[in-house]
């Protein structure tokens, strides 16, 4: 490193300024086919690039006594949220589905649960159990908040003891599920870092990996396009009626004057977007040429017709649709930027890419993946792929993302109505 | 030098770049492109090349009318609709929410 590369410090800098040359020989991009990379191959066979002890709150309540664990035993991570009390129906479902399928993730090797009472928590504790992972849930009534921090902490000093034992083993590059979102779009994010991650899904899928797109009210203005990509007219339909009841049952429902106000972003609208229209062509542009979606999920489904490229019905707000993706069971997420969003995710790296050459020089602390060169044509769109192909074997192996380096660790349920 | 887009090695860093040849908006993918300017466009879907007078100072990411538009006018970008020009716009003027509103919500 030069002087001059040192030169200033609190400037963002190029991403990648420090590429280690011990690393990276081969690039997985070079030959899709036979990449590998190392992961932890779970009790159930699916594979994790991370492996995390999670201390998981069943409800608002529970968060205290979760930190309170995370901080006494080190190695282990709690997941604050907002939500798990009064819920019902619909909302209650994808509340269950979200924590259980979060537990359930392969990045995390152990769970232990904390709950206000018993019963909920054990109901995520079974849903996590399934998986065959070591999990264990603890009820705060009746025992208060000391006695479950010491008992929860002797559980989670067990479970990080163990995992941190577990061995990496070399996986195909077909068990990784790579999900995809874009945040503080522009412009350049239809030119640029959203056909990156397009390419990256048409060189991909067709090797076996599993990849889901989602946000439901961006794709307003580009649903005819949209509709073409699903593999089967059933799916089409399937996939038409979400984003239907979404229009009716939730914009017409409770818009006030003009949805513009919030729908391109204030960051769009300085980025240069000024219609939805234009904002979810460019959105669209994640899911390449080539790969058909084969089903059409709820929030935070699983995926269950094999491999290939999956919808689901998401919010558009980035924490909200990466929380989603990383409970659904996909380990790597790839984020497109134009103006800069930081968003991370506290089990599931996510990998930024941008093309806007003032984003990576004045935020590049944020940016993993520098497609910039696409706009000066120095770059081709098959050339960024592999750059962002790379970087998810990269990351897959262990190096920590800019997100996740940073500490941004966004956990956000997605609330349906509310509570009761 | 401004009014031209700087060559290197047989290449050419273009101002704008435009999506479709059927678009008639293209973004400015350059720091400072300013009014007055013989900015050089290229077509990212064909390649080819094209050259428009701009005539407003255009931050990067933001549209540029490739042809006099008209308010009722639909704006059109990927070759597909992105809304309609609500105020007359000339060549090479800057089209964003001042003059460009969506056709939903």
């Amino acid at each position: 490193m030069t002087s001059q590369e040192m030169a200033s410090p609190l400037v963002g800098g190029a991403p990648d300024q420090f590429t280690t040359a011990a690393l990276g020989a081969t690039r997985a991009s070079a030959d899709t086919k036979s990449a590998t990379f190392m992961g932890w191959r779970r009790e159930n066979g699916r594979v994790g690039v991370r492996n995390h002890v999670v201390l998981l709150p069943l409800d608002d309540l529970s968060n205290a006594a979760c930190e309170a664990v995370a901080n006494t035993i080190k190695g282990t991570m709690a997941l604050p949220h907002a939500y798990g009390r009064l819920q019902f129906g619909e909302d209650l479902n994808v509340f269950f589905r979200t924590l259980i399928g979060i537990g359930s993730n392969p990045n995390v090797a152990a769970v232990v649960v904390i709950g206000i009472e018993d019963q909920w928590t054990n109901r995520i504790v079974e849903g996590i159990a399934k998986t065959g992972k070591p999990v264990v849930g603890f009820g705060i009534e009746g025992h208060g908040d000391i006695a479950t921090i010491a008992k929860a902490s002797y559980q989670a000093k067990r479970f990080v003891q163990w995992a941190t034992e577990l061995p990496r083993e070399e996986c195909p590059i077909s068990d990784l599920w790579i999900s995809t979102k874009c945040g503080e779009s522009d412009t350049t994010t239809g030119l640029s870092s959203c056909p990156t991650v397009g390419n990256l899904y048409d060189k991909l899928i067709p090797q076996g990996i599993y990849g889901v797109f989602g946000e439901t009210s961006e794709i307003t203005g580009a649903e005819h396009l949209c509709r073409e990509r699903a593999a089967t007219p059933e799916v089409a339909d399937k996939w038409y009626k979400m984003w239907k009841a979404y229009q009716d049952d939730v914009i017409e429902a409770h818009k006030t004057d003009d949805l513009s106000d919030s729908q391109p972003t204030k960051g769009n609208i300085l980025g240069g977007l000024s219609t939805i229209e234009e904002k979810a062509l460019g959105n669209l542009e994640k899911i390449g040429h080539d790969s058909h979606y084969i089903d059409a999920l709820e929030p935070a489904e699983a995926p269950a017709k094999g491999p290939g490229l999956y919808y689901m019905d998401t919010s558009s707000a980035a924490a909200e649709c990466v929380t989603l993706m990383a409970a659904a069971g996909y380990v790597v997420h790839t984020f497109p930027t134009g103006q800069g969003n930081v968003i991370g995710n506290p089990i599931v790296p996510v990998i930024k890419i941008t093309g806007n050459p003032r984003t990576v020089r004045t935020m590049g602390e944020h940016i993993d993946v520098d497609v910039s060169g696409v706009l000066t044509r120095e770059m081709t769109i098959p050339q960024a792929g592999d750059a962002l192909i790379d970087m998810v074997v990269r990351t897959a192996n262990g190096r920590l993302t800019a997100a996740e380096s940073l500490g941004h660790r966004e956990f956000v349920m997605t609330k349906l109505y509310r509570s009761a | 030098m401004s009014s031209h887009a700087t060559p290197g090695e047989n290449r050419t860093k273009p101002h704008l770049l435009a999506h479709s040849p059927r678009d008639n908006v293209a973004v400015a993918v350059i720091e400072g492109l300013s009014a007055d300017t013989a900015a050089f466009g290229v077509i990212t879907e064909d390649d080819s090349t094209f050259e428009v007078h701009v005539r407003h100072d255009i931050p990067i990411g933001h549209k540029v009318a490739l042809v006099d538009l008209k308010a009722g006018d639909t704006a059109i970008k990927y070759g597909q609709d992105i809304g309609k020009i609500v105020k007359d716009v000339a060549r090479g003027e800057h089209v964003h929410v001042q003059n460009l509103k969506t056709k939903r919500w």
